[in-house]
């Protein structure tokens, strides 16, 4: 049977659902280790049980939380030893694919990377990647040992099958010289009243609406509908909007009932973190703009006047109900 | 204080791609710098602005990537290396990281700036598998760099805000491409370019050895498509009235 490691990341002592969705594929393919460093991974072991870890391993040591990455990596290389399991998943997250990277580079073993599925073909690890801006699916095969996958958020949904796991102390075995990329302050902003990663509706403006002065009208639509407002990276990139509202591959995934994207064109960067919506409205002025191919429905015309008027609409129909 | 900054060329983001029969990206259309790195190297010049030093380029890729190197030449950047060998043809991300980091060990940098991602692959991987193999440190996400005496501290992207993190140098810093918007490159810059060394290195000049790769391509298919749906056309009302009429369907209002 085919042993597998999930990197269960900790944030802030908090276990993060990533661990989890990783747990949901991980048991239907072999047998579970789970590992959570950090202070909290005796009480994250708990819930991981339920979810299907046969072992937990932890170390509370708070270094794992202080520094980036070289900690993790310490511990992760030595824990391995002398028998690697076949397959390590890591969530494709800012955090995990740091130590996933460093693992991989001190392995010397290379790792795949933005997955979204894993198996085992032939008692080898194969994962499916998008590919060609999300118009194809490339599947890749693992040569070494151990395999390295890293998988999208929300590729998978979390469920529990009851369990006990057995909670092991491992050494934290951290290095004498990595203790150097250290988190010395941690600031919040753009703090949104919905979570958006967990809005039934997202509305997401991009480089169509013109500038950041009028990013206010996805704001107000957002907040009508009870939503959450979301944007591309282009215009995080621009400056108009805080990272925390980036909707794509380098930021949130999303599957709400539904997206409404205005003045998005739909790069693979930003296709790839909202595909799983369940309805997908677009706003363009352009009809051949790609995100109108997985639009079910799609505006062609200014999100400009729309918006405003889609937020009027909103706001007239709640007040005759 | 020694920068360097990694660069790669990449195909044109704003040109439209194919596939070659064999389901690689076509590598014969338009080229450019990556502007995700173009955004590494204003940030490396502006750090060698403040405190004096240089800034040197390291690219891995074929002979056409000099097109990429000059561009950021013409930014500013002292002087380049470019790694190139038939060899690293489809190498994976072990063999770049190993081959990037051969080139950029050479240099003994103080500090080495990346993208956190290419525009073309967008896996990330490489900045820090680099850093494991240098021997660094790492910071990444970064929105913001500043250096004072031998630290190094960066503005880190976090889901909610940003953390503030920082490292003793020599260190690796991956700055994303809201960092700081990439200066032109004035007609001096672009004639001084011309004259700035770019230096090229194979791997028997790194001493590496390029293993089979770690993961290969077993396939690739259409991926499971979306059905489009309705386009229609506003014309000042029907364009809201067909979103109300989805929202109501969804029993989201």
């Amino acid at each position: 049977m085919a042993r597998i490691l999930v990197y269960a990341e900790l944030d802030r002592g908090r276990l993060a659902p990533i661990g989890l969705e990783l747990l949901a594929r991980a048991r239907e393919l072999g047998e579970v280790e789970a590992v959570a460093l950090g202070p909290g991974g005796a009480e994250a072991a708990v819930t991981l049980g339920r979810h299907g870890a046969r072992r937990v391993l932890v170390n509370p040591d708070p270094a794992f939380q202080e520094y980036l990455a070289e900690p993790a990596t310490d511990c992760l290389a030595a824990l391995i030893q002398p028998e690697p399991p076949d397959l390590i998943l890591f969530g494709f997250t800012s955090d995990s694919r740091e130590v996933a990277g460093r693992l991989a580079g001190r392995l010397g073993v290379g790792l795949i990377s933005n997955a979204m599925d894993v198996e085992f073909r032939d008692g080898t690890v194969v994962a499916r990647i998008p590919y060609f801006g999300g118009a194809k699916v490339a599947t890749y095969r693992a040569n070494a040992r151990p395999a390295i996958v890293l998988i999208r958020p929300k590729s998978f949904e979390p469920s529990e099958v009851g369990g006990e796991a057995e909670v092991v102390e491992v050494a934290a075995a951290i290095g004498e010289n990595s203790r150097r990329s250290r988190i010395v302050d941690r600031r919040v902003e753009g703090q949104e009243k919905v979570k958006l990663e967990e809005a039934e509706i997202v509305v997401s403006g991009g480089r169509g609406l013109g500038g950041p002065e009028n990013f206010h009208l996805v704001e107000e639509l957002a907040e009508v509908l009870g939503g959450a407002a979301g944007a591309s990276r282009a215009i995080v990139d621009a400056g108009w909007v805080p990272y925390a509202l980036q909707v794509g591959q380098t930021g949130k995934t999303v599957r709400p009932s539904v997206y409404i994207a205005a003045g998005i064109s739909g790069a693979m960067q930003h296709t790839v973190g909202m595909k799983g919506s369940r309805m997908i409205v677009a706003i363009n002025k352009d009809p051949d703009a790609p995100i109108m191919r997985i639009a079910d429905l799609g505006v062609v015309g200014d999100a400009l006047k729309i918006l405003p008027r889609l937020t009027e609409a909103v706001k007239a129909r709640r007040q005759g109900s | 204080m020694k920068i360097v900054v990694t660069v790669k060329q990449v195909p044109d983001p704003n040109s439209p791609q194919r596939l070659d029969a064999d389901n690689t990206i076509a590598r014969d259309g338009d080229v450019v710098l990556d502007p995700g790195d173009a955004c590494g190297v204003e940030i490396g010049l502006r750090l060698k602005e403040a405190h004096g030093g240089e800034v040197v380029l390291v690219s891995m890729g074929p002979e056409r990537a000099r097109e990429a190197i000059r561009k950021a030449l013409s930014m500013g950047a002292d002087r380049a290396v470019l790694v190139t060998d038939p060899a690293l043809e489809g190498a994976d991300v072990n063999t770049t990281a190993r081959a990037l980091a051969a080139a950029i060990g050479s240099e003994s940098p103080d500090l080495v700036v990346c993208a956190t991602e290419s525009y073309d692959g967008s896996t990330g991987m490489v900045p820090p598998m680099l850093a494991e193999v240098l021997g660094l440190p790492q910071l990444t996400f970064a929105n913001h760099v500043e250096v004072n005496g031998s630290t190094v501290s960066v503005h880190r992207q976090t889901e909610d805000g940003y953390q503030v993190v920082e490292a003793p140098m020599p260190a690796l810093v991956a700055v994303t491409a809201g960092i700081a918007e990439p200066r032109y490159a004035s007609l001096r810059g672009i004639m001084a370019a011309r004259n700035k060394e770019v230096r090229t290195v194979g791997v028997a000049d790194l001493g590496l050895e390029v293993p089979a790769p770690a993961e290969t391509v077993e396939g690739v298919e259409d991926a499971p498509s979306r059905q489009q749906g309705e386009i229609v056309e506003d014309d000042g009302a029907s364009g809201v009235e067909r979103i109300m009429a989805l929202l109501q369907a969804a029993k989201v209002i």
